[in-house]
């Protein structure tokens, strides 16, 4: 009997949609990936408010001041002491003032941890009026 | 003149897959494990300037004095307006009050409006100073906030 010799195509899995998918998957992630979550400390549970909305309009020279459990007061992840608050925020006015604004024009963002001593805050606000710093706002996360 | 015949088969361009999907894995991969799922975040603006610094006169009709008492380990243990009323540690309360005062149909649209000055104890939790800013503050109404009163500012420090 003669058996024919076939020489068949090697089979290929057709990629198109696998890729399809992962590129979809790819474009979901890369739109709902926050960048802002660089400004949060993982030492810092915000208390809830019913009324927190995101801010319509970006704030106008946010300087971020986080404080911890400990009450300890973290400035772009260094940990800084009330007393060397004025040191610390010294690059941020200079830049302001390089601009011709004052440290009245920008905006301290307090990211407290809830169940810092509220004393504790006001001292953090006393210390920055203290630096000619007159608006702060007080970060609070949505109530779920 | 003479053609080449080209055969077609051979000369097909063949593009290797295997890179491209490595590096869209990677990608993907990079994005599942950085992405949170994160509540969204708002702000209470308090304004203060320093005394003698600005107007601090308060011009309003209505000063209303928050006073909010701590246990001693950070607890509220009550909520006292303007020295004599109490309301416990019932924030509904309070809101209610501050309703009735300011009203929730138009709120403040004259002036500024009313301010509140919040006078707490050294050791109360930050928690209830946003409950207590949450109160008289507003309330949500559907999707809707409902302002009441927008100036809060903190009294000296105990």
């Amino acid at each position: 009997m003669r058996i024919r010799n076939r020489t068949s195509p090697p089979a290929e899995a057709d990629l198109t949609p696998m890729i399809d998918m992962t590129f979809q998957l790819i474009a979901f992630f890369m739109v709902l990936i926050n960048f802002s979550q660089s400004e949060q400390n993982d030492k810092v549970v915000l208390p809830t408010s019913e009324l927190a909305k995101p801010v319509d309009a970006p704030i106008e020279f946010p300087v971020i001041v986080h404080l911890t459990r400990d009450g300890s007061v973290v400035i772009g992840g260094d940990e800084v002491s009330l007393d060397a608050l004025r040191s610390r925020l010294g690059p941020e006015l200079s830049l302001l003032k390089l601009q011709g604004k004052t440290a009245a024009d920008a905006n301290i963002i307090i990211r407290g941890h809830q169940t810092v001593p509220g004393g504790r805050v006001q001292e953090l606000i006393k210390r920055c009026q203290e630096l000619g710093f007159e608006k702060f706002a007080l970060r609070v996360k949505e109530e779920v | 003149m003479k053609f080449r015949h080209r055969n077609l088969h051979q000369d097909k361009l063949e593009l290797s897959m295997t890179s491209m999907i490595d590096i869209v894995f990677l990608l993907l991969v990079f994005f599942v494990m950085t992405f949170k799922i994160s509540a969204q975040e708002g702000d209470f603006n308090v304004k203060m300037p320093l005394k003698g610094e600005g107007p601090q006169a308060d011009t309003t009709k209505l000063p209303l004095k928050l006073r909010l008492k701590s246990n001693g380990a950070g607890t509220l243990q009550e909520i006292v307006l303007n020295d004599n009323l109490s309301f416990g540690v019932d924030w509904d309360k309070l809101r209610g009050f501050v309703v009735q005062m300011v009203g929730d149909q138009t709120g403040p649209t004259d002036d500024e409006g009313p301010e509140v000055e919040l006078d707490i104890d050294y050791d109360l939790h930050y928690v209830h100073v946003i409950q207590a800013i949450t109160s008289v503050t507003g309330y949500r109404s559907g999707n809707d906030v409902v302002h009441l009163i927008d100036r809060i500012k903190f009294a000296p420090q105990r």
